[in-house]
Parts: structure tokens; sequence; C-alpha cells
């Protein structure tokens, strides 16, 4: 295997960065990102008090943006990660139960999924957290089983392909039973792809969490997330830019890293994609 | 061809009956659905009262049957908020997002064609990379950002744009570059794969061989074929900057459907949220549907078919 090239390597690190922030948040953050101090609102980057040197300054009830920025990291990755495991698991199941199967459930499931992605995702995820209400596990049960279907289409289509292919029929004869030659023969044999698809999604649940926490219908107050604190410093935009231009920089450093770490998957594991 | 249109059509009514179930079942999520219309201090006994006028003490099925046919009947319903029917205070909202939808359609355009003919022209050279991944960033900006960096340089700091709103003829502009940014990837990425497609074809070479630069070949006749499948997307797309406004529209206070949706999801107004989600998935469908058809229409090879 081939040494990825440096600015896989650097992109490779910046997640790395993202991830220790989130696990290690406690140790890192110089303050309680909860801590409320009157005397401290809307302070800019850097300002020094009795109460403590801020580097990327305060929000509007004198909370350290800096440790809220770290702890909102948990919120994004965990958000994210967890979605993406519900989505692909339930994608990937259904699609693999589909193309094996064939007859109804194909047609039951392939139709679902044709409707699932005829609603904007976006919409539909604000639809249903909006009538269960916010709450972590509801917004990973949201996330996760509306974003399944893309999973579907290909796990769908690649136990089409390898489904047809000797060695499974070899299995068939040998008596292996249905679910283990799903699991154990097939599943690994279409991982690839859902893998790049699973990164590609990675990149858009960040996006969501953050946008639903923006509209106010994701991590809750005082939970600190990057898009809800963005949301808090949008009444503040002409006064206090920090609070919405730090929590983005860091967003879209995360995504894009992710986003750009995908196509370079993509094309490692489809070389035809990056000879075109 | 006739074959494939009904086919074509069959499919789309199929989704766009799944789209309505599917609505139906996240409405009912919670159990009861009579919660997602009331203020919440209304009574008991109101609740109840409402429940029973509007049929959610009936069974699943009866209501999942009545609401089809309403539906089938372009009938929304009632808002008990506004206290005016759905359709009409939908109706007012559209204009406003078709117009944001265009302009960000515009920029989009106009900025993913050119990157992703120059991605495809210069192919191979580091360029060609660095627009990939600037192309690329636009996909990852979050349009809450992107939309409060607007704001905050050209309102703000400069002076120059309205930042919320929909007052004056030049408010369209802020939003519709948040809006254009993220959806200019698509265009990009569908541009620079058309481009290559086209320019290894022999028709490029007999064009080359009868003396034309590379320049003139690609402007002459490479642009004209590779636009086929690139018209088509921007249909799909449409589908996506309707869904992306629900995000801009707030950031920018924009009178259309996904700043609506927001605020009647905020009034608890939920036949109006419902009424835009089926409004956007319909809408989506619809163009699928169109530039299927466009594009067997102008590809004889899928006209005819097997």
């Amino acid at each position: 295997m081939r040494r990825p090239p440096p600015a896989i390597l650097l992109l490779l690190a910046i997640l790395a960065g993202f991830v220790v922030m989130a696990l290690a948040a406690p140790l890192l953050a110089p303050y309680d990102p909860l801590h409320q101090s009157l005397l401290a609102r809307l302070r800019p980057p850097g300002t020094a008090l009795r109460a403590g040197r801020f580097l990327l300054g305060t929000d509007d009830l004198g909370r350290d943006l800096l440790s809220r920025l770290i702890f909102g990291a948990r919120a994004s990755l965990a958000v994210a990660a967890s979605s993406v495991a519900v989505s692909l698991a339930t994608g990937s199941l259904l699609g693999l139960l589909s193309g094996w199967r064939r007859g109804w459930s194909e047609i039951v499931i392939m139709r679902l999924v044709d409707s699932m992605l005829s609603i904007p995702a976006i919409l539909l995820a604000v639809l249903t957290v909006a009538v269960l209400g916010p709450g972590f596990v509801k917004l990973v049960l949201v996330l996760g089983l509306t974003r399944w279907p893309r999973y579907t289409r290909v796990a769908y289509a690649q136990t089409l392909q390898v489904a047809a292919l000797p060695y499974i029929r070899a299995a068939e004869m040998a008596g292996c039973r249905p679910w283990r030659i799903l699991l154990r023969h097939i599943l690994p044999n279409i991982a690839g792809p859902l893998l790049v698809v699973a990164t590609s999604e990675f990149g858009l649940m960040i996006l969501f969490e953050a946008g639903l926490s923006f509209l106010g219908l994701g991590i809750q107050p005082p939970t600190p997330s990057w898009g809800s604190i963005m949301s808090a410093g949008r009444d503040y935009v002409a006064r206090a830019w920090w609070l919405t231009v730090f929590p983005g920089a860091a967003l879209f450093l995360l995504v894009l890293s992710v986003n750009l770490l995908g196509d370079w998957l993509r094309d490692r594991l489809d070389p035809r994609s990056a000879t075109r | 061809m006739p074959r494939h249109i009904a086919g074509r059509v069959g499919q789309a009514l199929v989704a766009a009956f799944g789209v309505l179930s599917i609505v139906f079942v996240v409405l009912h999520l919670s159990g009861d659905p009579t919660l997602l219309l009331v203020p919440p201090d209304a009574s008991a006994a109101q609740i109840a009262e409402l429940r029973h006028a509007l049929g959610f003490d009936r069974p699943l099925l009866a209501q999942y049957l009545a609401y089809l046919g309403q539906l089938a009947h372009f009938d929304l319903g009632q808002s008990l908020v506004q206290r005016a029917p759905v359709a009409v205070i939908l109706a007012a909202r559209i204009p406003y997002t078709v117009e944001l939808a265009l302009a960000a359609l515009a920029v989009a355009i106009g900025l993913g064609l050119p990157a992703g003919i120059a991605m495809a022209v210069w192919r191979g050279r580091p360029a060609a990379r660095l627009l990939a991944v600037v192309v690329l960033a636009g996909q990852s900006l979050p349009t809450f950002w992107s939309g409060i960096l607007l704001i905050l340089l050209f309102g703000v700091t400069l002076g120059w744009l309205p930042t919320s709103g929909a007052d004056s003829a030049s408010s369209v502009i802020l939003p519709a570059v948040a809006l254009g940014l993220v959806t200019m990837a698509g265009f990009a990425r569908m541009m620079r794969i058309a481009m290559l497609d086209e320019l290894g074809r022999d028709y490029v070479a007999a064009a080359r061989a009868r003396g034309l630069s590379r320049g003139a070949a690609i402007l002459r006749h490479v642009l004209r074929n590779a636009a086929i499948p690139v018209v088509t997307i921007a249909a799909l797309e449409i589908g996506n900057l309707l869904a992306g406004a629900v995000i801009v529209e707030t950031v920018f206070a924009w009178p259309g459907i996904g700043q609506l949706a927001m605020q009647s999801i905020a009034a608890r107004d939920f036949l109006v949220v419902q009424a835009v989600v089926l409004f956007v998935s319909l809408v989506y469908i619809g163009m699928n549907l169109l530039a299927d058809l466009a594009y067997a229409w102008i590809d004889p090879r899928i006209r005819r078919g097997p």
C-alpha cells in the first residue's frame, strides 16, 4: 500500500485534532463552558480581566468562547458519528435484503427509497425534530433514520452484482445459511462503496447538526454546539463578530477536511473516478 | 418512447404517494397530532374538542384515507393559528422563494460552469486541483455562516447591500450568493465530467485535424454537446435550492416558504409546515420527471429505446 500524500496526512491530522478536542474537552478548555459572568459580557478576543484571559472573547452571557467551541466539537462529532452509524447499519441491511431476496421486499424497499430521497433531507429532519421535540437521542435517531436511503441504493446495486458471482453460488451449494452469506461473503465485498457514502454523509451530518441547532431544533442551550452559538451570536453580529466567525470557521474547516478526505477515498477505491 | 414516458410518470406518482405517506407517519409520530396544532396554553377541553373536530380520534386508517382524500382535492386545510386557508398562506410566500432560488441558480451556474470547464481543460495541472478544492470548499460552507459573513462584510462593514428582508430589488443578492455557493459544486462537477467525456471523442480529433485550435474546437463543438446533461441537472438542483432556502431565509429574514416553515414551527402551526414539506417534495419530484423527459427528448438514443 502506497503512503498517502502529505496533503491527506495533513487532513487526517486536522480531523484527529478535532477528535482529540472533543474527547479531551474538559482537559483542554481553559474555563467551564457554562460559567456565566455578567461583568465579562461580549468581550473581544484577547481580553484579559481579573476573571481570566479570554483568547477568543466571551459571549452575551460572559461565557468563554474558546471553552464553548472546544466543548461544541463534542456535539458535532457525537451527533454526526452516531447518526452515520445508525443510517449506515439501517441502509446497508435494507440494501442487502432487497438485493438478495428480490421480489416484494425489493419493490417495497426501493420505492420507499425513491420517496425518501424526494423529500429534501433537511426539511424532513426539521419536520421530524419539530414533531418529536429536541434532544440528543432523538436528534441522532431522526438524522439516522432519514438518511439511510443513499446507503440502501449503493448496497442494493452492489449486492445485485456480487450475488451473481460464482463464489456466492458455491457458498450456497456448500450449505451456507442466507444471513451468513450476506454478512460474511457479500458485505465485506461491498464495504468500500458504503464507506465512501458514509464519509460524505459524515460531513453532511456535521452540517445538519449545526444547521438544526442554528434553527433551535438541535442541541439545546446551555449545552454548547457550534450551531447554537452562532444562532445566539447572530443577534450581536455588528457588535461581536467573533461569536459567529469562530464557530463557523471551526465548522467549515472540519467539514472541508472530511469532504476532501472523502474525495480522496473515493478516487482510491474507484480508480475510474480519478482518471476521468 | 410512450412506454418510457408512462413508466417515468408512474414512478413519479408512486414517489409522490410515498412522500404523502411519510409525512403522514411523521406527523403521527408524536402520538397525538392535535397537540401540534394548538397553542401551548390550550385547556384539556379545548384540545379534546379540536381532536374530535379534526377527526384525530378516529382510527388511523380512516384518518389516513381522509388525509389522502383532502389532498387529492388540493385541500391543505385551515391554519388554526392564522385563521386562514393554508393554501393561501403558502401561495403568498412562494414567489419570494422562487425569486431567491432562481437568483441562486444564476449564481451557481455562473460560477459552476466556468469552474467545471476550466477543471476539464486544465486537467492534471495544479490549477485544476486548486479549483477542485475551491469548489469543494463551496460545498462545505454552512450557509448560515457564509450568510452571516456576507452580512458582516457587505452590510455592516461596507454598507453596500441590504442585509435582511425583501424591501428593495438588491435584497436578493446576498441570500442568493450564500445559497448559490453551495449549489455551485454540483454544476462544476457535472460540467467537468461532461466536458471530459466530449473532449475524448473522435469529432474533437477531427476538428483539430482540420486545423482548428484547441480553444476553437472547445468553443464551437465541445461546449454545445457538454451542455446537454448539465441543463438537465439544473432542474434537479432547484429542489435542493428550495430546501436550502429554509436556513438561508432564516438568516436573511427573507419572507419565503423556508421562513414560513420556521415561523410555523415556532407558532405550532403544523398544517402549514406540512404544506411546505409537501410542496417542496412534489416540486422536486416534478422537476425530476421533467429533467428525465427533457433528457430523453434531447437524446434520441433514449427516445427510441430498446
